[in-house]
């Protein structure tokens, strides 16, 4: 006897979201426009769906995190996914066991999607020709950070409405961001011109053919910008001498009040976290809520990432 | 062994200076008896009509990685003179980095025999230049050269120490021995595993720029003038050191100068989406530099061609980029990827047999790489139109880590012959 097959029985291939590189424009914008909508339930009493009850989203982290791996953590459950959080910086890799080798483990136990960080470029794309659930990368090495990029944007336009025409500066050590390359992609595609800001030490070859107009100058670089992005001095990932010091980097490149100055009078402030304050920031910008977007960024963390895993656990 | 005949052929020796149809007439013993239009053969001598194919010396590869002993796994003597006959390759260097490293006279025997054992080709073995490859203590270069080293190379490492360098050289000149220099500076290149450029950028990769490479050329040049010895630069990879190379050749300086056939056909954009089997040392540099390194050798700047044959098992390129293991196979592929470069008119033909057979051989000083009479009949005999697809499944050594996977390529070795004898044919 035969019987009908069912349309939802066949399996669409895992969709993955690797990097903003491999993003189309309307991709993102339909990830923003999901995340919006997951703001206002974040802040209501009640927060918990339904939407990936019965999935299962395993968590791997390779690199120590507190914030994207709490708001990835938060988002599935949110969302009444089964989450699971695997610090690996501890783990079976100290004995040997290779990052395929974790996948394929992980892999037979049928997880619907995967959360990688990783301190090696490229290492989420490694893992998504592995498997056969959807892989969502949470920052790899210094290659991308989407994520955090979309949040980014999120918060942007939470507050200006729109990216399109803003200018947008990018300041710090781009040389070893991934959070700065993905929004560098990200804001491009959104229509927004992008300066980056750093000493010559901290830029990485060919940035200008990315599509940014690069400065050594916070002056020039700042100069009629609407949102300033301050990045981390990742001095873990610092081999040798970039800089001379910590306190001739924060003279030239540190944002303070005077230098923010330069740039347009309603500019705001945003970093993806954790600061070094006193280093590539002044504390007490850090802080201001006229200014610093900080903890908003934080807050829509976790609504661009319950929008991503929404998307992509199909 | 009876006489041979091998007839109607196009010959292309560099040596000689010879393209022309002739003959080839290889003796009792395995020499080549007499070459070209004139034919001096017995009558009982075994004719083979190999008309419409082309006749060169048997390559010489000045780079190439046996696994024996300590990575059997990886390479063995009889995959690799499996993988270098069907390629035409006749003569190999072989790059000291084994386990236990060549650095002392017993490994030379051991090495030596059981390639004479255990390989179909001819096998000329290098020792490092420092001891375990350390860039601290020379190896006994005298003794090792006795017991029949060609050449001396710590292979992936470069001699740093400045000091150390003008010895080597110092002491070298005065034995006649070969140092080969992969250069690189370790500060310059630390972490690195990719060319630094807008490519590197984009994947997140510690990049290396070519002034790594050109800093230690201009060092090594620089002691050269005062030292002279026999010096080979291994692989050169950027328009830079090409700059360097020039400026010293004209001002009379005596070196000899590689590149890898991976740097001549492919470029970083190759290495896509994170291609681990792209991953070499030196790194693919940008376009601009390939095409540089084409014109290096038609300006008789680079002597050489080799495969750089580096032979790695996939686990050991399934990892994340900056993990992954260095190298590609390529001496299978050595001709056929060379002729790519007469194909797309790049580069002549005889000049890309010249730096394959005649100008390593000169370099290492050995009786290889010519078709003159008198000589060994090791001889390759490829088909210059035949097209085919590089599989990795279908190669011969042991790992198949290809850079050229599912590569369209057009030209293809028929028959080698080693001694005089059919070692390979298809």
């Amino acid at each position: 006897m035969a019987t009908a097959k069912k349309v939802s029985a066949i399996k669409n291939t895992p969709k993955h979201l690797l990097g903003i590189q491999n993003l189309s424009v309307l991709e993102a914008k339909e990830i923003l426009t999901e995340a919006k909508s997951f703001i206002k339930l974040n802040r209501g009493s009640s927060k918990k769906l339904d939407i990936l009850r019965g999935k299962t989203q395993i968590n791997l982290f390779f690199e120590p995190s507190t914030r994207t791996q709490s708001s990835f953590d938060l988002a599935g459950k949110r969302l009444g996914a089964d989450v699971m959080t695997m610090n690996m910086s501890n783990s079976a890799l100290k004995k040997g066991e290779t990052l395929i080798d974790t996948a394929m483990t992980l892999n037979a136990m049928h997880p619907d999607i995967i959360v990688i960080r990783h301190q090696d470029s490229g290492a989420p794309n490694l893992l998504s020709q592995k498997v056969n659930c959807t892989v969502i990368n949470a920052g790899d090495g210094r290659r991308e950070h989407p994520t955090q990029a979309l949040l980014d944007a999120l918060t942007i336009i939470n507050r200006k409405d729109n990216i399109e025409g803003l200018k947008i500066a990018i300041c710090g050590d781009i040389l070893h961001s991934r959070v700065a390359r993905s929004n560098i992609y990200l804001m491009n595609m959104l229509g927004a011109e992008v300066n980056v800001i750093a000493p010559k030490t901290l830029m990485p070859t060919g940035i200008d053919n990315l599509g940014v107009k690069s400065f050594t100058d916070m002056k020039k670089g700042l100069d009629g910008c609407d949102i300033v992005m301050m990045l981390r001095l990742q001095n873990e990932r610092m081999q040798g001498s970039f800089l001379p010091s910590k306190r001739e980097y924060y003279e030239f490149f540190g944002l303070t009040p005077e230098k923010l100055k330069f740039a347009k009078k309603d500019a705001l402030l945003m970093h993806p976290g954790p600061m070094n304050r006193g280093v590539e920031i002044d504390t007490k910008l850090a802080d201001d809520i006229n200014v610093s977007l900080v903890k908003e960024q934080v807050e829509l963390g976790v609504a661009v990432r319950m929008a991503c895993l929404k998307l992509y656990c199909k | 062994m009876n006489e041979k005949i091998l007839m109607n052929l196009r010959i292309i020796d560099p040596s000689q200076k010879m393209d022309e149809i002739g003959n080839i007439v290889i003796d009792k013993n395995g020499k080549i008896k007499s070459i070209g239009k004139k034919t001096d053969s017995s009558k009982t001598a075994e004719k083979i009509d190999l008309k419409g194919l082309i006749a060169i010396p048997g390559l010489v590869d000045m780079k190439a990685f046996v696994g024996e002993p300590g990575f059997e796994y990886k390479e063995n003597f009889r995959t690799l003179s499996q993988a270098a006959l069907a390629g035409g390759v006749t003569s190999i260097v072989t790059m000291p980095n084994t386990k236990p490293i060549i650095d002392n006279v017993s490994m030379v025997d051991f090495i030596i025999r059981r390639g004479r054992d255990k390989a179909k080709v001819n096998l000329f073995p290098c020792a490092s230049i420092t001891r375990q490859k350390e860039g601290n203590q020379m190896t006994e270069f005298g003794l090792l050269k006795a017991r029949g080293i060609i050449g001396f190379s710590d292979v992936n490492k470069t001699i740093q120490n400045t000091e150390l360098m003008s010895r080597i050289m110092n002491y070298a000149s005065d034995i006649d021995v070969l140092i080969m220099q992969h250069a690189e500076d370790y500060e310059l290149a630390r972490n690195s595993c990719i060319n630094q450029s807008e490519v590197a950028t984009r994947l997140g990769l510690q990049g290396v720029s070519d002034i790594a490479e050109k800093i230690i050329i201009e060092r090594d040049l620089s002691l050269l003038s005062e030292y002279p010895c026999r010096y080979h630069i291994n692989q050169i990879s950027s328009k830079n050191s090409l700059d360097v190379i020039k400026k010293n050749k004209s001002n009379g300086i005596k070196f000899s100068t590689g590149v890898s056939i991976n740097n001549l056909s492919l470029n970083q954009n190759d290495i896509g989406e994170f291609r681990t089997f792209l991953k070499l040392s030196p790194p693919l540099r940008s376009e601009e530099d390939r095409l540089s390194l084409i014109e290096g050798i038609k300006n008789d700047l680079i002597d050489v061609i080799v495969s750089d044959h580096i032979p790695e098992d996939e686990e050991s390129k399934r990892l994340p980029f900056a993990q992954a293991a260095t190298g590609s196979i390529g001496i299978e592929t050595l001709l056929s990827l060379s002729l790519e470069l007469y194909h797309n008119e790049s580069l002549p033909l005889d000049k890309i047999i010249k730096c394959l057979t005649i100008n390593p051989a000169k370099i290492l000083k050995i009786n290889k790489g010519t078709l003159k009479e008198g000589s060994d009949a090791d001889i390759c005999i490829f088909d210059l139109e035949k097209p085919w697809v590089v599989k990795a499944e279908e190669l011969k050594s042991k790992s198949k880590n290809t850079a050229i996977e599912n590569r369209k390529l057009q030209g293809k070795v028929k028959m080698t012959f080693l001694n005089g004898d059919l070692a390979y044919s298809n």
